[in-house]
């Protein structure tokens, strides 16, 4: 980690108590309610679940977009220790941070959603798995990619807590901690696509083809370099710090190559399987397919020029579109362009929306606090002496 | 079929015999060779050589022997519905003992054992009701000074066959029930067969409906064997189903109707009684096709609504609690049985399509005002850079 001339990170300081940690605070405050009557009743009491659908928002977006969204942490250390490129450190822990509770959350997201959680235990169980199985391979590789993620968050950790040996003995490990912090989001990122695979033809063919593991992993990677600039931008306004726009613009460069390989394999794929058809047919589907692809296109018309990657309002606003483009395409395959046949239909109850709602506010409310108390964030003073 | 008439030669002389002898009308008898020969699963006309066998009245000597029993077994036998049936077995046999029925007492009964097995020796029948007790040397039951298991023994010698009657006698029944507190029963009781060592007939059951025993005895006279029986000793005809088989409730099981508890709606319907530890699918016996005591088809623990507790059977009668689930010997059914008409989802809710429009447009309106802001600063300092640079430019020029 030859990354000391750059800025090292510091808590941003400041008060906890304003506007937003409050919101925050009262939509935890209503998820943990529903929750509790979810745990007490039943699935069945709070959400519109039912055998058409059995996987409904809670998993499709707390669980998969979720978990996408929280890839900023594996694109940036991908590009820091695997690319080499030293300069984009001061990202690295923000992102992280981000990803660590995005994937924390999906974990929990995901036990609120089994009905009979008490057995989850079972996936762990060497006698009762079943190594054949996509799910089985999602669950262990976020299982793991959590723990690891924890262990490469532990030096804030101790660095707060000034305990600097045992920082030094987690750091003789980092590089093996890091790789496996690599390969294991690629591997269930790509998985998540897979799942849908297996659904078959419940899935709308413009969602469903053999290309989805890979289209799922990219989508993934450059939804965390999206993620990045949208929290570096986010960050950046609300604590009032200089923009961070001298990484963004080579970094949205990166996001924008791997953009492009997306499009071309997305686009190639529809047009080998013969599937366009039924992306001009009137239907809900084919709308949300345009505004998909609306949403990859955009990005590259408004940040393509090297002068406009300097705009930050053009970075951040390419960072939400890419952000949204990779939630609709998996909002798609998962329930939009989901269909089991029958009469069967799904929309989210107000409890469901709130629970998601609470799980995003447990996000910014932790995001809040640690960069607030704890060295994420580089330190500002040099910053600006730079 | 034939005639009747023919088949029954009804104007023998020895039917009208066992019409005197056995007080009762000759259409009746003939019913209840009928009954016997049906319940033993013999093929028609069989019901003919079982009325000759019983008009001919060979009487074998039988020796009834009581250990740790409630006599159950034999008031059953005698208090069953069917108003010739005592007689009809006090008369087709010779009853030389049975401590409960006999008239003679103390030594005189022993005396009249022994004579009965000096002058039937190898040709008479030795019926065992109760378990027989083995620890300590088996003090634990005597009959005239002698314990059971060496009364038991001197019995067996010389039988043409034994009959293991009622589940004490068969595989140690309620007396050999082994609390979880120790390994072992109190007095240490066993079935007869584990006492010879050999395999005898058993009618296991708490009590067993009279009929199998009935049936065995006349099967006996009739061709001079027992009926085949199972590798428990347990003759076919009666034993060699699951009371769940053929259980008046099974449509209840298979569709998933249970009772859940005593006098719920499903208890009052005749819902199935396995959730209340009905043990009709671990217990082998003919309870649900065969008619208990003569009172009717509903006269038997299911029939009016308590679960059969597997009385019948080693290892789950007396042993498994009551209300304890039965371990299913052929088909376990699920937890739950899915609905037959399956919610298939509501459209969105005004308050649902209300939260994802409100979060959906907030998401929306803050980034839109986000990056009008981060436009705004990138226009200043934009603007800022060419001014400060502009200066330079003219000191350059």
């Amino acid at each position: 980690m030859a990354n000391n001339h750059y800025a090292a990170p510091a808590p941003v300081g400041g008060g906890l108590v304003n506007i937003v940690t409050l919101s925050c605070g009262v939509l935890i405050a209503l998820m943990a309610a529903i929750l509790m009557v979810r745990f007490l009743f039943g699935l069945g009491a709070v959400t519109a679940l039912n055998d058409g659908y059995p996987w409904g928002i809670w998993i499709a977006v707390d669980v998969v977009i979720g978990s996408a969204f929280a890839c900023g942490g594996f694109s940036v250390a991908m590009l820091v220790y695997i690319f080499n490129k030293g300069e984009y450190h001061p990202l690295v822990r923000p992102a992280l941070l981000a990803s660590l509770f995005g994937y924390t959350l999906a974990g929990a997201g995901v036990m609120f959603d089994l009905g009979r959680w008490w057995n989850v235990w079972n996936m762990f169980w060497p006698w009762s798995i079943n190594p054949n199985s996509v799910m089985f391979e999602v669950a262990v590789c976020i299982t793991l990619y959590i723990v690891v993620m924890w262990i490469e968050f532990s030096p804030v950790v101790f660095e707060k807590l000034g305990k600097d040996d045992a920082r030094r003995k987690v750091s003789k490990l980092m590089f093996f901690i890091i790789a496996l912090g690599t390969v294991l989001p690629m591997m269930h990122q790509s998985s998540l696509g897979t799942l849908l695979v297996v659904l078959g033809g419940q899935v709308h063919p413009l969602w469903q083809t053999p290309a989805l593991p890979l289209l799922y992993l990219l989508s993934a990677i450059f939804m965390g370099y999206a993620v990045v600039l949208f929290e570096s931008c986010l960050t950046s306004t609300a604590y009032r710090r200089k923009l961070e726009t001298h990484m963004l613009t080579p970094m949205a460069k990166i996001m924008l190559g791997v953009l492009a390989v997306f499009i071309v394999v997305r686009l190639g794929d529809v047009l080998m399987r013969g599937t366009l058809g039924r992306a001009v047919e009137p239907s809900v589907q084919a709308l949300m397919f345009w505004l998909e692809m609306a949403c990859f296109i955009a990005p590259l018309i408004l940040i393509g020029a090297e002068s406009n990657r300097r705009n930050p309002a053009r970075l951040f606003l390419a960072g939400v579109l890419l952000m949204l483009g990779g939630s609709l395409m998996r909002l798609s395959g998962f329930l939009i362009g989901y269909e089991t046949g029958g009469d069967f239909s799904y929309f989210p109850t107000l409890a469901e929306v709130l629970v998601t709602a609470g799980m995003f506010a447990v996000e910014v409310l932790g995001y809040i606090i640690i960069t607030r108390r704890f060295p994420v964030l580089p330190r500002e003073e040099l910053q600006a002496v730079k | 079929m034939g005639n009747l008439n023919e088949i029954f030669d009804t104007g023998r002389e020895t039917l009208r015999d066992v019409e005197r002898r056995l007080d009762m009308p000759r259409r009746e008898f003939l019913q209840f060779c009928a009954t016997v020969a049906a319940t033993l699963g013999l093929p028609a006309g069989a019901e003919a050589a079982v009325a000759k066998a019983i008009e001919a009245a060979r009487r074998p000597s039988v020796i009834w022997l009581h250990f740790q029993e409630c006599t159950g077994c034999s008031e059953s036998l005698l208090r069953a519905e069917h108003p010739t049936l005592e007689k009809l077995i006090l008369d087709v046999i010779s009853l030389d003992y049975h401590e409960t029925l006999m008239a003679a007492a103390g030594h005189q009964a022993e005396a009249a054992r022994k004579a009965a097995m000096k002058a039937n020796k190898g040709k008479y029948v030795l019926v065992v009701e109760g378990a027989i007790p083995t620890k300590a040397n088996g003090i634990y039951c005597k009959i005239g000074g002698q314990t059971a298991i060496d009364m038991l023994k001197e019995c067996a010698a010389d039988a043409a066959a034994v009959i293991a009657i009622g589940s004490c006698a068969s595989w140690g029944g309620m007396p050999s029930t082994i609390s979880p507190l120790s390994d072992s029963s109190p007095t240490g009781s066993a079935g007869v067969a584990e006492i010879l060592g050999k395999p005898v007939m058993t009618i296991p059951g708490c009590p067993p409906n009279p009929y199998n025993f009935l049936a065995a005895v006349v099967h006996f006279l009739t061709f001079g064997k027992l009926p085949e029986l199972d590798k428990l000793g347990r003759p076919k005809f009666a034993y060699s189903r699951l009371i769940h088989e053929n259980c008046e409730r099974r449509a209840h099981f298979d569709a998933g109707r249970f009772a859940m508890e005593f006098g719920d709606s499903g208890h009052r319907q005749g819902y199935c009684l396995y959730k209340l530890g009905c043990k009709g699918p671990e217990t082998y016996a003919n309870c649900s096709t065969l008619g208990f005591g003569d009172a009717g088809e509903n006269n038997w623990p299911v029939g009016c609504g308590h679960p059969c507790i597997g009385c019948s059977e080693k290892g789950v009668g007396f042993q498994k609690p009551i209300h304890q689930v039965a371990k299913m010997l052929n088909v376990t059914p699920p937890l739950q049985y899915p609905r037959i008409v399956e919610a298939q989802g509501k459209a969105a809710s005004f308050a649902s399509a209300a939260a994802v429009a409100a979060v959906a447009g907030a998401a929306a309106g803050a980034a839109i005002m986000l990056t009008r802001n981060l436009g705004l600063s990138h226009a200043a300092e934009e603007a800022e850079r060419t001014k400060a640079a502009k200066p330079e430019d003219k000191a350059g020029a």
